[in-house]
Formats: C-alpha cells, structure tokens, sequence
C-alpha cells in the first residue's frame, strides 16, 4: 500500500471535518409531522367527544348507557388495548437494537391484541344493535356509535398499518426507514391508547354512574 | 439527541435521535396505567364513592393523570423532543380540545334552559 492511498484511508476514516462534533444535525421532519397529524386526529375525537357530552343523556325514551354497558366486557377490552401498548413498546425496543425476529414477534402480539379488541368491540356493537339500540334509537346512540365507532375505525386502520410494516421488515429488515415508520405507528397506537382511555372514563364509566 | 445517535448506530435520518423509552420506562409506564385504570373502574364497579358527582370527578381526575402517564411514558413526550415543537403543538391542541369541548357543553345547556319550549301552547304564544 502506497503512502498516498493510506493517507487517503485515514482521511477518509476521519470523516469530513467541517462542521462541529456537536452539531445539531438537521432533523427529518416525518415524526414532528406525524405528530401534527394526530393532533389534528385528536381535534376529530374532541368534536365527537363534545357531540357526545350534549346528546349522550338525551336518550329518546330508550335505553341508557346503565342499562346498555357491560362493564366487565370494557375492562377486558380496556386491557386489550393497555397490553398492545407495552407489547408495541417491546417490539420498538428490539427494532432500535436491530433484532428483526423479537421486532416481529412483538409486532405480531400487538396486532393479536388489537384484534382481540376489535372483536369485543364488534360483539358488543352487534349486541346493542340485536336489542333494539343501534344508532337510530337515540341521540345518545348516533353519538355513542359515532365516538367508540370512529375508535374502533383508527384501530382497524393501526392493525392493517401493523401487518403491512411487519411484511416490510420481514423482507427489507431493520433500517433506519423503517424504524422511523415503526416510530410513526407507535405514536400513532399509543394514541389510540390514549383516545380510549377518554372513552371508558368518558362514556362506559361516567355512563354507568 | 447525540447520545441517542451514539448508541443505536442507525445513521443520521431523525428516527434514531427522536426520543424513546427505556424497558424500564415502558414497565414503570404500563404499571401505573393498569393500577389507574383498576382504580378508576373500582371505584365504579365497586360503588366506592356514593355521590355519582363525586365519583365524576374522580374517574375524570383519575382519566387525566393516566393520559398524562401515556404521553410521558409511551409517547415520549417531553419538552425537548423535536426541539420543544411536539409539545407546544400538543398543549395548543389541548387547549384548542378545552375549547371546544367546555364551550359546546356551556352554551348547549344555556339553550336548553333558555329555549326549549314547554308545550305546544306556549309555543304559539311566543313573540
């Protein structure tokens, strides 16, 4: 090897050293724009969230959210949907160390969780319909449906979001793109999370007092 | 944002510098949330707090802090991520929610109290 050509190595090695060590480095905006998105998304669920506080007790002479809720069937779902949480949260953590088989394992309980909700929420909804208290019955109904329906929308829309991603790191694995639309559907579910927990204190709980 | 960068070696695109929790955080953050959702259906299911105003405003209060445990835990949320941009868009949107979400409640009662016609006949009567 040449002294010039190892010269060069070396140079190169050391990088460009034109800008500070400490730089703060340009940002990708995807997650700040994500971000305003589902704040956006969050002034959707605060008009339905408003909708409701001024229909949710006009009740038509039907049925009241007492006499409709299953309580125990919301807490079920509640955990569903707090265990997809934590499990999404382990698959970010194995994606951020580059282990494609945990990231998708992980992946893969989340979305079963997310279904396992879906599937109460569905039996539920064909439930109230079957007795006579679909979202024509009442106000209080339309609006009900609107807000928990809307959710459950989201949801199914995260869970499509999750089988595509995980086909895509299945193939492509781990790079730094796809960590950042994992990040992306992490905020986007955690938010989920978030918007329900508004819903059972909201409606099934507030609902039953 | 540089010891993120160090330690995952996911290159310089933003996904590796964002901020994200620990293990640690996730457990701490998952277990506070169970035991505040447990709490707020206790109290309830249970009929703990026999004043339903009362127990309104615990399972809200309760409600609030949980969501304030999601976004610190789960959704990362502090004042320095994304250069402080992510949580003033989230406390404007908060804010923009409290608007929205008091005002409809105030002015649909005003209307109700002031507005809703008793009876056809006083409905005939009116100016």
């Amino acid at each position: 090897m040449t002294a010039a050509s190892q010269l060069r190595l070396v140079a190169d090695r050391a990088g460009p050293t034109f800008h500070l060590a400490e730089e703060h480095h340009p940002e990708n905006g995807t997650l700040l724009g994500f971000w305003i998105y589902l704040m956006s998304d969050c002034l959707i669920f605060a008009a339905l969230f408003a909708t409701y506080a001024v229909l949710g007790r006009r009740y038509a002479g039907g049925p009241t959210g007492a006499e409709l809720f299953d309580l125990p069937m919301v807490a079920v779902n509640t955990a569903m949907l707090l265990f997809s949480s934590i499990t999404y949260g382990m698959a970010m953590l194995a994606a951020y160390r580059g282990r494609v088989k945990p990231t998708l394992g992980w992946l893969a309980v989340t979305g079963l969780f997310g279904c396992a909700f879906l599937g109460l929420e569905l039996t539920e909804f064909a439930h109230l319909i079957r007795e006579g208290a679909g979202p024509q019955r009442s106000a209080f109904l339309s609006s009900f449906f609107t807000l928990v329906g809307t959710h459950g929308l989201h949801v199914t829309f995260g869970v499509i979001w999750l089988v595509t991603l995980m086909t895509q790191v299945a193939r492509w694995g781990l790079g730094p793109d796809m960590v950042r639309r994992l990040m992306c559907l992490s905020l986007f579910w955690h938010f989920l999370d978030v918007i329900w927990i508004g819903v059972f204190s909201f409606v099934y709980l507030l609902g039953v007092l | 944002m540089g010891t993120a960068a160090d330690l995952h070696p996911l290159g310089q695109d933003g996904a590796s510098s964002a901020p994200h929790g620990t293990r640690k955080e996730y457990a701490l953050g998952f277990g506070l949330s169970v035991a505040l959702t447990a709490l707020s259906f206790w109290l309830v299911m249970a009929h703990v707090i026999s004043s339903p105003v009362a127990a309104a405003f615990a399972v809200m209060g309760l409600g609030f802090v949980q969501v304030v445990v999601h976004m610190a835990y789960f959704l990362h949320m502090n004042s320095r991520s994304e250069g402080g941009w992510n949580l003033l868009a989230l406390l404007f949107t908060a804010l923009l929610v409290l608007i929205v979400l008091s005002g409809s409640v105030w002015v649909m009662y005003h209307l109700n109290t002031n507005m809703m016609p008793a009876s056809p006949h006083e409905m005939m009567e009116m100016p």
